[in-house]
């Protein structure tokens, strides 16, 4: 059942209503604090000597000149930490057949990417520490280098981990129906090799920590640019063997994160290693090179791609064949698997076809290890199926539009089981799809295409349907034996001056988290929003969670704080009750105040009733319940993922001599069931849609056959930046989830999802005159110029 | 030993956010390490350190400049501001208010460089377009927002502080009408 919004013309109705985050202003004003700006009695800092090499044997470690440096005071070996801090090794039980080696917070025999932590150094500043690593003598000796994918898994490839027996850290092979038969019966089969170039996030604030140890108590307080507090606090205290409640991790504000800050990094534990070895507050903060050497990098896919479909243009068959390499480890905790997985059970997920197979490769390289990044693996399989989905369209001589519009699932075929086993609540592709033609005047944009067309100017037009996975259940992690909550939890409380604080285990990294939590609350409760305070981020005061990932908070963390704010709600009636005479049941509270249900008649403000309960509790009847704090927690359980879905169109302008792609003006239509507060998720949609045009035609983690990092700086690895970006147009479709109360499914990941698919079938669309056709991202005006016959084509 | 580590120290004398500054710097100390570490203005922030994100971005002198790429040691009777001044004096203000209002930030790592580049913007171009306010912020990385809701929220400024400017006017006319 989902929440009757007839009500949103109640004073505090805040659930579909714009309301300004209530921690913008002090961003705005440059008084946020994170990481770096804390400051702690004693702190040192920590700067970490990385591998030059993709894979060495590290040597003689000297440490004599670095010691030296005026203000070093320490020197760290692999071995130094892993005398306080254990190894780990990112499997999980539910992707079967998964293996990863033993990785440790500092190297210890090997180093396996350039950028691996191979020593630290401690000194009284960050600079100090720099000076040290500049005279710090590391010796070693090169070994053969795994750069190549496509070779990862040959004989006479060397081994990364000898004793994993290969280079081959997971397979998956999915199949339904019979995929062969129906590509045999197909009117037309088309086919083609995608490439999603090597990305990463760049956060604008580098990732970053700040361990303090404290050894009268054993407590280690760790100041942390995290999505997870409670996944880290559980981490750290594992590997650093100490109990979980002497770890507390604090979370403030976050210089945005988009899945690179949800991973245990091995320079973040050393840190904590290094604080309780020196028992004082270390800071580690990345700088920009070592961000794009040792931040996950994602996305570094090989997919073949064939789809069948009948003469009426209806998809038979679908078969993916995904290659992916992760770098030497699979990521902890969370794996270096999932991309790879989600690419299987994404590929083909909006449209209705029974004929699947599926199979993904994960390999182990001497390359930054890859894991999860904002809309892990959607962007690939969309643009994988969309860029299919284009040319079957076009081997049967059928307008994009009308291909969809017969092979997306029914708007009334719910609940739908996809040819992945995925399984869909409710969604509303068509829906979705009307939307968009109209909103982007299809057939105006294609009759003006055709006439720019004749004086030479190339535009097109692209289309992708999506569909994104939000809300997971512990089907994500949980029962891989991972101890990452998929349940979160609000704990809402009325203070004396009818004031309320929510606490909340999800996270606010910038998308708005704290301002949807005061809204539901607000509403929950009956209070005007502004008497609504939030806290997250702090292990040790908010309930358990699982923080920011998989487009969860609104979803999850909502309706947990929406289910706090009744119960409190009806705690509060039941003291009013007492004091007033009354029911409880014909009472309300409506904007701070407790009200007559019948007549809206104000009866008493919630101070007066905070002063009674906190300061003059005598005077209610003994036995009361006077409970004004209340608790409550949420999981998904009738399905594992809330899917959401949507479509993207992208309109572009190719210049045919240089190669340059013109964004002239991107939509967007989803459906992310209730949508909370308008104007955030829109502009979730509209920076998720950006960060996907990055990584369609500009983002690039190139490397040498060496496995050195070639665009290790901003002005090697471009990021969008304001003049190439379009103005995006943005609607939504409301299908709530029929599994909460709120309805709110995610949103955070929908943008990222399309962009890069229907970009490229817009740039596609542009060179079809020209029978020429770009699938390798990103779509660089050499590759441009490469697909065109100018240039000739260069492997990269 | 003592003369070599003299002669890394430079003493610079300045103004910063208003208020005079006299410190003994390391000659390799940047504007924004200057900024953060010696003066605690935490509000400038340190994203790239190599001049193309912005992020550093603060006023000296009445140009803006990158924090990263300035060195605490030119600055010597500079005349320096960052978001920390330029918010307690109320100038950017209405840009402030517009960021907020139209959700133009979203982690706000990039927004105080990013108000003292709209602020300029605004400064010397009172109309700009919206593809000159794109290419004016163009060296200002942001990777929350999609750039659009900062566009707009720089376009509502504008006008608004040409409507303030132009009612003043009208404002004028009608007290010369009624003095007539």
């Amino acid at each position: 059942m989902s929440i009757n919004l007839s009500a949103l013309d109640r004073p505090n109705s805040y659930i579909g209503r714009t309301v300004p985050r209530p921690n913008a202003p002090r961003l705005a004003e440059g008084r946020g604090t994170y990481v770096d700006d804390i400051t702690l009695p004693r702190m040192v800092h920590v700067a970490f000597y990385r591998s030059p090499h993709a894979h060495a044997r590290i040597g003689r470690i000297d440490a004599e000149a670095a010691l030296a440096v005026p203000g070093v005071l320490r020197v760290f070996t692999g071995r130094d930490i892993a005398a306080v801090c254990s190894p780990w090794v990112a499997v999980l039980a539910h992707l079967k057949g998964l293996k990863s080696a033993p990785q440790h917070a500092i190297a210890v025999d090997r180093a396996t990417w350039a950028g691996e932590p191979v020593a630290a150094v401690v000194a009284e500043s960050r600079a100090a520490a720099e000076d040290g690593l500049a005279v710090l003598e590391v010796e070693f000796e090169p070994l053969p280098v795994v750069a190549e994918m496509e070779t990862a898994l040959d004989p006479e490839t060397p081994l990364i981990h000898p004793e994993l027996g290969d280079n081959l850290a997971f397979r998956r092979v999915h199949e339904a129906g019979d995929p062969d038969g129906a590509m045999a019966s197909a009117a037309a089969v088309v086919e083609a090799t995608f490439h999603t170039g090597r990305h990463t996030g760049v956060c604008l604030e580098p990732r970053s920590i700040l361990a303090a140890y404290n050894r009268a108590e054993n407590q280690l307080t760790v100041h942390h640019s995290t999505q997870a507090p409670h996944m880290i606090q559980t981490v750290l205290a594992k590997h650093l063997d100490m109990p979980e409640g002497n770890v507390r991790v604090i979370c403030g504000d976050v210089g945005g994160s988009y899945g690179i800050k949800v991973h245990v990094y091995p320079d973040e534990m050393a840190t904590a290693a290094i604080a309780k070895i020196m028992g004082r507050p270390v800071k580690f903060v990345a700088d920009r090179i070592e961000s794009f050497s040792s931040d996950i990098h994602a996305r570094d896919h090989r997919i073949k791609g064939r789809l069948g479909v009948d003469a009426e243009g209806r998809i038979v068959a679908l078969e993916i064949d995904d290659l992916t390499g992760i770098g030497p480890y699979s990521v902890y905790p969370r794996t270096s698997a999932i991309e790879g997985n989600q690419v299987v059970n994404l590929c083909g997920g909006p449209y209705d076809f029974a004929n699947y197979r599926a199979r993904t490769t994960v390999v182990l390289q001497n390359k930054t290890p890859t894991c999860q990044y904002r809309a892990v693996g959607h962007p690939i399989a969309c643009a994988v199926t969309e860029g299919l989905v284009d040319l079957a369209a076009e081997a049967i001589g059928m307008d994009p539009v009308e291909f969809r519009r017969r092979n997306l699932v029914r708007d009334d075929a719910y609940p739908y089981t996809s040819a992945a086993n995925m399984r869909f609540e409710g969604l509303s592709h068509h829906q979705s799809l009307a939307k968009l033609v109209e909103m982007m005047d299809y057939d105006a944009l294609r009759a003006e295409q055709a006439r720019l067309r004749e004086a030479g100017i190339y535009r097109g037009i692209g289309i992708a349907s999506f569909i994104e996975l939000t809300n997971p259940s512990p089907f994500m992690y949980g029962i891989g034996g991972a101890r990452i909550s998929a349940q979160d939890g609000c704990t809402v409380r009325l203070d004396p001056d009818g004031s309320v604080v929510a606490l909340s285990g999800v996270t606010e990294q910038g998308q708005g988290t704290e301002a949807m939590l005061a809204q539901v609350v607000a509403e929950g409760v009956g209070v005007p929003v502004e008497r609504v305070r939030i806290i997250t981020g702090d292990t040790q005061v908010t309930p358990y969670g699982g923080g920011t990932w998989a487009s969860r908070g609104a979803g999850i963390g909502g309706e947990a704080a929406l289910q706090a704010g009744l119960a409190l709600r009806a705690n509060i009636l039941e003291v009013a009750g007492a004091m007033l005479q009354a029911a409880p049941e014909t009472l309300d509270v409506i904007d701070g105040e407790v009200v007559e249900k019948a007549t809206g008649r104000a009866r008493m403000p919630l101070g007066e009733l905070g002063r009674i309960v906190y300061f003059r509790g005598d005077t209610l009847p003994k036995g009361l319940p006077r409970e004004m704090v209340a608790t409550r927690h949420y999981i998904t359980s009738d399905y594992p993922f809330a899917f959401t879905n949507g479509i993207q169109a992208s309109l572009v302008e190719v210049d045919v001599e240089t190669g340059m792609v013109r964004l002239l003006k991107h939509w967007c239509v989803e459906d992310c069931g209730r949508v909370i507060n308008p104007l955030l998720v829109d502009e979730q949609i509209r920076g998720g849609i950006v960060q996907g045009l990055g990584g369609a035609l500009y983002e690039h983690c190139v490397y040498s056959e060496d496995g050195q990092l070639l665009t290790a700086n901003m002005a090697d690895y471009l990021v969008p930046m304001a003049a190439e970006m379009p103005d995006m147009v943005v609607a939504h479709v409301e299908t709530p989830t029929k599994e909460s109360l709120l309805g709110a499914k995610g949103a955070g990941e929908a943008g990222t999802a399309g962009a890069p698919a229907a970009v490229m079938n817009a740039i596609n669309d542009a060179l079809r005159p020209f029978r020429a056709r770009v699938t390798a991202m990103p779509f660089t005006p050499e590759r441009i110029l490469a697909a065109l016959g100018r240039i000739p084509e260069r492997r990269f | 030993m003592a003369e070599a580590e003299f002669s890394t120290l430079v003493e610079v004398s300045l103004r910063v956010n208003g208020e005079r500054v006299s410190r003994r710097v390391e000659a390799r100390r940047h504007l924004i390490d200057f900024l953060r570490l010696d003066l605690g203005l935490t509000g400038s922030h340190a994203g790239c350190e190599h001049g193309v994100c912005g992020a550093c971005t603060v006023r000296v002198d009445g140009e803006i400049v990158r924090g990263c790429l300035t060195l605490a040691a030119q600055l010597d009777g500079a005349d320096v501001w960052t978001i920390e001044g330029l918010s307690d004096t109320g100038e950017v203000r209405d840009l402030q208010q517009a960021f907020v209002a139209r959700n133009a930030l979203q982690c706000g790592y990039c927004t105080p460089g990013m108000l003292a580049t709209c602020a300029d913007l605004l400064e010397r171009s009172p109309a700009p377009s919206r593809a000159e306010i794109r290419e004016h912020i163009s060296g200002n990385y942001c990777r929350c927002t999609g750039y659009e809701a900062i566009i707009d929220a720089v376009e509502t400024v504008a006008a608004a502080r040409r409507a303030a400017t132009g009612q003043v006017a009208i404002g004028q006319a009608t007290i010369g009408e009624t003095a007539e």
